[in-house]
């Protein structure tokens, strides 16, 4: 147990390394951690949703090929990001690009599968009466499909999002220094700094899942909500 | 139906030989299949004794190629000279290492000064002596004190090195660490991620040699030749001993101001064995040791990292080409 309050000092005080020269830990180095650990996760959110999305509307509108796409997607989750880091180092170098296209690669599958499984779930008498008012195909996707299918689309992003939180810890091993650098280097950074980084990233993981979980109850078509005041009455 | 029976029965060899081919790649792949060779029969160098031959002894090593190729030399002369030695070549890292050598899992295994001092005695980098016997001296004594026998260090250091492209020396005119200065602005240095906050790297090219590069990028450790011969990194620190300088022609540039600790082998050995193992454990081990340069280790490094041999391969090949085993 007082492992864990080391772990939580080293959060809130900056001391010496244990490996010497250096000043670690507190609140202004964490922060200097995270600050690229949420930049690194946004953006491969953000990509990862900006293909995903309309690919998993488009496939699950058609309803074909769909199948092939998914598979094609969870094989690729089977790679480690690791290794995919180390595939991309001989084409594009490391850094911020590199991770990026790598955590880009591990938040599409659940996205994808998500979306594309919401579209083909939407009500099928609801998709055709939408027909009869005489919708286009792209009014159908927009107006019905999209926000029927929205809290398993959210329920996709996120899953990809608590994965890319926590696989962003990898970064220092490819040029972005995130949260996983006390992680990674035990000698400069000691035990406690190891288990505070760790705890912070558990954290963030815990916060972006709240923060969309929010944003999902705000997205969410007013017809779909559970209100529990309504329920109850 | 009979020459079916027959194309099968080929066929079944034929799986049969490849599954052996490969069973035997991942056996020499390991380097580690217990037994030890040596005990020949015709002494050059190292003599037999055959009263050594009631003395066990487990020779260990952490899990890198030059600890493999270490352990293998040291377990093939000492089973030269008549000891019954077997191996366990593959402990991880120094942590777990000096576990195994402390619980008596292992006999010995070669370690390095500058890893002693700072993994295990808790030293500082900037407390570390930059003289190769002192910081050997200061570990011997702090191994004695749990019972270890240091024995005298290998002429070869494994610390870490500057690297540059042979055209980036040529272009700035770079021979030792000092000529940076003028140029760091323009460079771009690579290192491991542990690199940045560290005294005998990054930190200490800043501190002690007033470095100030354009960007300093982590990168993990196996990757440290390939961003300098891609051209991604203008600067990257390597080891001294390994065989990608030799084959890719990086320039190491001089350490003029002596900042980079020394990383100097020493075989540590528990003091029980040593005492049971008599005087010719520590010829011996003196024998190898004087042959291992930092050429020599890098050209043995080279064989198994470059040219896929196995680290017993190697190590037989040093015995022999040192004329220790005939």
């Amino acid at each position: 147990m007082s492992d864990f309050f080391d772990a939580i000092d080293f959060i809130f005080s900056e001391r010496d390394s244990p490996a010497g020269g250096a000043r670690v830990g507190g609140l202004g180095e964490i922060w200097e951690l995270m600050w690229p650990h949420l930049k690194l996760s946004g953006a491969s959110l953000g990509i990862a949703c900006a293909i995903a999305i309309p690919l998993g509307l488009w496939l699950g509108h058609r309803g074909r090929g769909g199948f092939i796409a998914i598979n094609a997607s969870n094989v690729g989750r089977a790679v480690p990001s690791l290794a995919l880091i180390a595939f991309f180092v001989a084409y594009i170098g490391v850094g911020f690009t590199n991770l990026t296209i790598a955590l880009v690669l591990l938040a599409i599958p659940p996205i994808l599968t998500n979306t594309y499984t919401g579209v083909r779930q939407v009500d099928r008498d609801a998709v055709d009466s939408a027909r009869g008012m005489g919708m286009t195909g792209a009014q159908v996707v927009r107006r019905v499909e999209l926000p029927l299918a929205l809290p398993l689309i959210f329920g996709g992003i996120r899953t990809s999002a608590v994965n890319v939180v926590a696989t962003a810890t990898i970064a220092p091993l490819a040029g972005v220094v995130t949260l996983g650098d006390p992680i990674i280097n035990v000698n400069t950074y000691g035990d406690e700094g190891r288990l505070a980084a760790a705890i912070v990233v558990a954290l963030l993981a815990v916060a972006t899942e709240v923060v969309l979980g929010a944003a999902q109850r705000a997205a969410t078509p007013r017809g779909l909500r559970l209100d529990r005041r309504e329920a109850v009455t | 139906m009979r020459k079916h029976r027959w194309l099968m029965l080929l066929a079944l060899l034929i799986a049969a030989l490849a599954v052996a081919g490969c069973g035997d790649d991942d056996d020499s792949g390991n380097g580690d299949k217990g037994s030890s060779t040596g005990s020949s029969g015709d002494q050059a160098g190292i003599q037999k004794n055959d009263k050594n031959s009631s003395t066990k002894i487990t020779v260990g090593s952490k899990n890198f190629t030059e600890q493999k190729v270490l352990g293998e030399i040291y377990a093939q002369a000492l089973g030269a000279a008549g000891y019954d030695v077997s191996k366990q070549l593959n402990l991880g890292d120094e942590k777990t290492a000096l576990k195994a050598l402390e619980g008596g899992d292992i006999s010995m295994y070669p370690e390095y000064t500058g890893t002693a001092l700072l993994s295990f005695f808790g030293y500082t980098a900037d407390k570390l002596p930059t003289d190769p016997d002192e910081a050997y001296d200061l570990a011997k004594k702090e191994f004695a004190g749990k019972n270890l026998t240091a024995f005298e260090h290998t002429p070869y250091t494994n610390s870490n090195e500057v690297a540059v492209t042979q055209e980036t020396a040529d272009k700035y005119s770079l021979k030792t660490i000092s000529d940076l200065e003028p140029v760091a602005g323009k460079l771009t240095l690579y290192g491991t991620p542990e690199c940045r906050q560290r005294l005998d790297c990054l930190l200490g090219l800043q501190k002690v040699y007033g470095l100030k590069f354009k960007k300093f990028t982590p990168v993990a450790i196996d990757l440290r030749h390939e961003v300098l011969s891609k051209g991604q990194a203008d600067v990257s620190i390597v080891f001294t001993t390994d065989p990608q300088i030799f084959k890719e022609k990086f320039v190491l540039l001089e350490d003029d101001k002596q900042m980079f600790p020394p990383f100097n082998s020493t075989l540590v050995a528990r003091n029980d064995v040593v005492d049971k193992a008599g005087p010719d454990m520590a010829k011996v081990i003196d024998m190898v040791d004087k042959g291992l340069t930092d050429d020599v280790m890098q050209e043995l490094n080279a064989r198994v990292d470059l040219d896929k041999q196995t680290p017993e391969e190697v190590a037989g090949q040093y015995l022999k080409e040192t004329g220790l085993v005939g």
